[in-house]
C-alpha cells in the first residue's frame, strides 16, 4: 500500500527526515511512536504530500507521489487523515462537515451523501449531533466527526497525525474506541500517537523514530518487551 | 434663524444628488469589492507577478489622496487617452479604485486570519486548492470581513462627497449649488449632512444585521 525509499525531507536548512525506509502493508496498522520533533508528524504528513519531498521516494496506491504526472487529488481522495487539531470546518454543521467532500469531489448526490454521512456519524456514536456546530462539540467528539469526515471518502487508507493528544484525558477513550474498531474492520492505518497502550494493543507493527530516521521496527510485543536498540529503551523508560 | 420651509422647494434637487451619490456609491463599492477580491488574493498569491502588481496598485492608491485621484482621472487621465469620460463614470472608476486598495487588504487579512489547517483538512480530502478556497476559506473569511467591510463602505460613501469637485451631480455639488445661490447654507448643509447620516445609519444596521444572520 505504501513504499517509502530513502525519503529527505528539510525546511531549509533544516535536516528532518534523514533517509526513511519503510513498507505498510494492505490491511496493517503501524504506529509511529517517538520523541518530540524526531520526525513522525512531518514523515506521515509527507504520505500525503501535505509536505513537499526533498528526495526519495513516496509510493502510495502504486503511485509515486514525486511524479509530476501523479494526480495528487486524486491519491488524496484514497488517503484519509486526521489532524491532532480535528481541523473541521467551524461554519458548517457535522453533517455538513462529513458530506461536503463526497458530494464536491466525488460527485455524488446530497441524497447518497447524507445518507453515508448519517451511516458514518451513527458508527462514531454521534448520530444524534448531526446539526450541531463544531464549536458545541467536545473535543473527543469532534475528532470523532474528523474520523467519520475522513471515512465519507471511503479511502484505503487512513493516516492519523497525534489524534488524541490536543485532548482532555477522559476523553481519549472514546477516540481510541473508534480506531480500534476501524483497526479490526481492516482498514490499513498509519497512527502517530503517544498512546503506548493503543499502540501495544492495537499495531501490527511498531516504528520508533528518532532525529529523523526508522531507529527500530517491530511487533508491538518486541517492541515494548524487549527492544533491539538503547534508544528505544530510553524512550520507552521515560514514557510508561 | 433656520427656516427650513426654504428646503422643501429644493428636495427635488436634493433628490437628484441623492440619487447619484447611491448610484455612485453601490456600483463603485460592488466594483471596488471584486477589484478587492482579486487584488486581495493577489497579495497572498505564491505567482510573483500576480503579487506584485497587487502590491504596487494597493499602495499607490493607498498613498494618494482620493480627492487627487479624482482630479487625475478626470483631468490628467483624458490628456494621455484621448477620451473624456463623463463625470459620473469617472466617480464611479475613482470610488472603485480607491475602496477596491482597501478591500484589498481586507480581503488578505481576513483570509490570512484563516487558520492553515482548514486548508490543510480540504485538501487533505481531496477538494483542490479552488475548491478549498471557495467553501472552506472564503465563507470564514468573509465573516471576519464584514466589519472592516463596513467602515470601508462608509468612508467611501462619504468621499463620494469629493466627487463635486469633478462636477459629478451628486449630493454635495447639489446643496452647494443651492446654498451659493440662494444663500441658505446653514439649512441646506444641515439637511445635505442628515442625508449622509441616514443613508450611513440604515448600512451599519444592515451590516449588524448581516454579521448576526452569519454566526455559527
Amino acid at each position: 500500500m505504501i513504499t517509502v525509499q530513502d525519503l529527505h525531507k528539510s525546511f531549509g536548512d533544516n535536516e528532518v527526515l534523514k533517509g526513511i525506509n519503510c513498507e505498510v502493508e494492505e490491511k496493517e496498522v503501524v504506529c509511529v511512536i517517538g520523541p518530540s520533533g524526531s520526525g513522525k508528524s512531518t514523515f506521515l504528513r509527507c504520505l500525503n504530500l501535505l509536505e513537499d519531498i526533498t528526495s526519495g521516494d513516496v509510493i502510495v496506491d502504486g503511485y509515486n507521489l514525486k511524479d509530476r504526472t501523479t494526480d495528487i487529488n486524486m491519491i488524496r481522495t484514497e488517503v484519509g487523515m486526521v489532524f491532532q487539531q480535528f481541523n473541521l470546518f467551524p461554519h458548517k454543521t457535522v453533517i455538513e462537515n462529513v458530506m461536503l467532500a463526497p458530494r464536491k469531489v466525488r460527485k455524488i448526490s446530497v441524497q447518497e451523501a447524507r445518507e453515508r454521512g448519517e451511516a458514518l456519524l451513527e458508527k462514531v456514536g454521534l448520530a444524534e449531533k448531526a446539526d450541531q456546530y463544531p464549536a458545541q462539540l467536545s473535543g473527543g467528539q469532534q475528532q470523532r466527526v474528523a474520523i467519520a469526515r475522513a471515512l465519507a471518502m471511503e479511502p484505503k487508507l487512513m493516516l492519523f497525525d497525534e489524534p488524541t493528544s490536543a485532548l482532555d484525558p477522559e476523553l481519549v477513550g472514546e477516540v481510541l474506541e473508534v480506531m480500534k474498531q476501524l483497526a479490526k474492520e481492516g482498514m490499513t492505518m498509519v497512527v502517530v500517537t503517544h498512546e503506548m497502550g493503543f499502540a501495544r494493543e492495537v499495531a501490527d507493527r511498531v516504528l520508533f523514530m528518532d532525529e529523523g530516521i526508522i531507529m527500530e521496527e517491530n511487533t508491538p510485543e518486541v517492541i515494548f518487551t524487549n527492544p533491539n536498540s538503547e534508544r528505544t529503551k530510553n524512550f520507552l523508560n521515560k514514557v510508561l | 434663524m433656520f427656516n427650513f420651509s426654504r428646503v422643501i422647494e429644493f428636495l427635488p434637487q436634493l433628490g437628484t444628488g441623492l440619487y447619484y451619490t447611491l448610484l455612485i456609491s453601490v456600483v463603485g463599492l460592488l466594483i471596488g469589492f471584486i477589484l478587492g477580491a482579486i487584488f486581495g488574493l493577489g497579495r497572498i498569491s505564491k505567482n510573483k507577478f500576480y503579487s506584485i502588481i497587487s502590491s504596487v496598485y494597493v499602495e499607490v492608491i493607498r498613498g494618494t489622496p482620493v480627492l487627487v485621484q479624482a482630479m487625475w482621472i478626470f483631468f490628467a487621465l483624458p490628456i494621455i487617452t484621448k477620451y473624456n469620460m463623463d463625470s459620473i463614470t469617472a466617480g464611479i472608476v475613482v470610488i472603485a479604485i480607491n475602496s477596491g486598495a482597501y478591500i484589498a487588504e481586507i480581503v488578505r487579512g481576513a483570509v490570512d486570519s484563516i487558520d492553515k489547517g482548514q486548508m490543510e483538512a480540504g485538501r487533505s480530502l481531496g477538494l483542490n486548492k479552488h475548491q478549498t478556497m471557495r467553501y472552506i476559506i472564503w465563507p470564514q473569511a468573509f465573516k471576519r470581513m464584514i466589519p472592516p467591510l463596513g467602515n470601508q463602505f462608509i468612508i467611501s460613501i462619504k468621499d463620494t462627497s469629493l466627487l463635486s469637485v469633478i462636477l459629478v451631480p451628486e449630493l454635495m455639488f447639489q446643496g452647494r449649488y443651492i446654498a451659493s445661490n440662494h444663500f441658505i447654507a446653514l439649512e441646506i448643509y444641515t439637511t445635505v449632512a442628515i442625508f449622509y447620516l441616514v443613508i450611513n445609519f440604515s448600512l451599519s444596521l444592515l451590516l449588524r444585521y448581516t454579521e448576526r444572520r452569519l454566526k455559527y
